[in-house]
């Protein structure tokens, strides 16, 4: 199937110049960001100082976009995980930056079991990873229920990867889908190390964070140090339930974690994890769902957190939304919510509708429940809404082209 | 056999009515997904078995099973019930 798409040119609101700036050097690169919804896919191309920008979309109207990703070693190419909230899911290709699209031939699919058995069935996929940047056109897929997929042809074809998703082991710390979130458990934060292609990570909300060092021959669990909700044994893998997991790319041997039961940090080669969200202001708590890491300072990281507390709101903690930054590996968290509304507000932030470009200083962006784009120039120091009124956002990825 | 397609389909077939042969619905299915690829797995899962509000209608009446025989002068209606906002 091939689509085009509608283009327009539109003033986003607050891209406004409100004061006098001092020059600055103009990144070379513009970003674009891609933002998956659950209504569909848009597409914002930055000019050369991110102050406006030209929507594209939207793709796929009607379609729940659960991830869109630009392929960083083509810069060209791009996947959407997307499937209708009737049709089976797919993955839509596109080779043009999003000109036009062609579907899978082979979308994530679990095996077939023999007849009369009861097989698995891949709800949607949730998470798109590019491969290392020695593998062109090779990525892999996380899906709900929990799965591992690969593509080696650019994302035409996918095919069950390793053991897990049939092994009785992983099977059982997958739990049903009467353990997962309420629209289904997910298999997640697929990382590959920039130093090593055989060496990865991925994450399952529930069922614990793992690593391979085989190239994905086989996994095991790396939970040491993350803690359970009270009462359930954390010796018990299925009870783990870490909402994002990123690995630094200027220390690949740190990653940070946000968890359903708070905020972690692991410096390799140690297995313990550390709860650095112990040092969130009390009022607030650690509880959120996306992590965002620098591109060039393993120190710094940023958290958007939620009301975690009775029956789980999962909204902006007193109605007021704010990011939170660490400066020094999570040792201290300074809030940064100028420009954020300030009472009454009550949307939150998906696991990856959250994330960071590579400019200096480092653009952040983040997406809302409630439709909302936002953005920050300065690291989080000033915050901008650049586009609103759209579907629920499910995800925000920065590449640069 | 005529087949009628439902809407969220139209972006594969282009047209409501198509032509399609198969001695049952998981033959006519894979002729559909011959003639238009990427169909059948947006309507059938892996297991082989029909999506969740996806309905199969031959001459008016619903049929459950994959198996289900047709004949080449039958008519198929592929639905979804819509649900959900």
């Amino acid at each position: 199937m091939v689509r085009s798409t509608k283009k327009s040119a539109i003033r986003k609101p607050g891209s406004a110049a409100r004061t006098t700036r001092a020059p600055r050097r103009h990144p070379a690169r513009r970003v674009l960001v891609l933002v998956a919804t659950r209504k569909g896919a848009w597409l914002l191309h930055g000019d050369a100082t991110r102050r406006t920008w030209r929507v594209d979309g939207p793709h796929f109207l009607g379609h729940i976009v659960n991830h869109l990703v630009l392929d960083p070693r083509d810069g060209r190419t791009l996947l959407a995980a997307a499937k209708t909230g009737h049709l089976g899911p797919t993955i839509f290709r596109s080779t043009d930056l999003g000109r036009t699209w062609k579907e899978a031939a082979r979308p994530p699919a679990f095996a077939k079991v023999p007849d009369g058995g009861k097989g698995r069935v891949v709800d949607h996929t949730f998470w798109l990873t590019p491969c290392h940047a020695n593998e062109p056109n090779a990525w892999y897929a996380g899906t709900s229920p929990q799965g591992l997929f690969r593509s080696d042809d650019g994302g035409i074809t996918w095919e069950p990867f390793s053991v897990i998703n049939d092994d009785p082991r992983y099977r059982t710390w997958m739990g049903s889908v009467q353990d997962g979130t309420p629209d289904g458990p997910k298999l997640h934060s697929i990382i590959v190390d920039p130093r090593d292609p055989a060496h990865l990570y991925f994450a399952m909300s529930g069922g614990g964070v793992h690593e391979s060092i085989d190239g994905g021959r086989t996994f095991a669990p790396i939970v040491k140090g993350m803690e359970v909700v009270e009462g359930f044994d954390p010796a018990n893998i299925a009870f783990h339930d870490p909402h994002c997991v990123r690995l630094c790319p200027s220390n690949p041997d740190r990653l940070y974690q946000q968890n359903h039961c708070g905020i972690y940090r692991l410096d390799r080669p140690s297995k313990q994890w550390v709860r650095i969200g112990k040092n969130m202001p009390k009022r607030v708590g650690d509880i959120g769902f996306p992590m965002v890491v620098h591109p060039r300072d393993a120190d710094t990281a940023w958290v958007f957190p939620m009301d975690g507390t009775t029956v789980w709101p999962r909204t902006s903690p007193d109605g007021k939304p704010s990011v939170y930054v660490t400066r020094n590996g999570g040792k201290r968290w300074q809030r940064l919510d100028s420009g954020l509304p300030t009472s009454q507000t009550w949307w939150t932030v998906k696991r990856q509708a959250m994330t960071a470009d590579a400019q200096d200083p480092v653009g952040l962006y983040f997406g809302t429940t409630s439709g909302e784009l936002w953005m920050s120039r300065d690291e989080g120091k000033r915050w901008t809404c650049i586009a609103r009124h759209l579907p629920e956002i499910y995800g925000v990825e920065a590449a640069e082209v | 056999m005529k087949v009628l397609i439902p809407s969220p389909l139209l972006s594969y077939t282009k047209e409501r009515k198509v032509e399609a042969t198969g001695a049952t619905i998981t033959e006519l299915l894979a002729d559909l997904d011959r003639q238009y690829p990427g169909l059948r797995f947006r309507v059938i899962d892996e297991q082989d078995q029909m999506r969740p509000h996806m309905r199969f209608f031959v001459n008016g009446e619903q049929v459950f099973g994959m198996t289900h025989s047709l004949s080449p002068h039958d008519e198929v209606l592929i639905v979804q019930a819509l649900s959900g906002g």
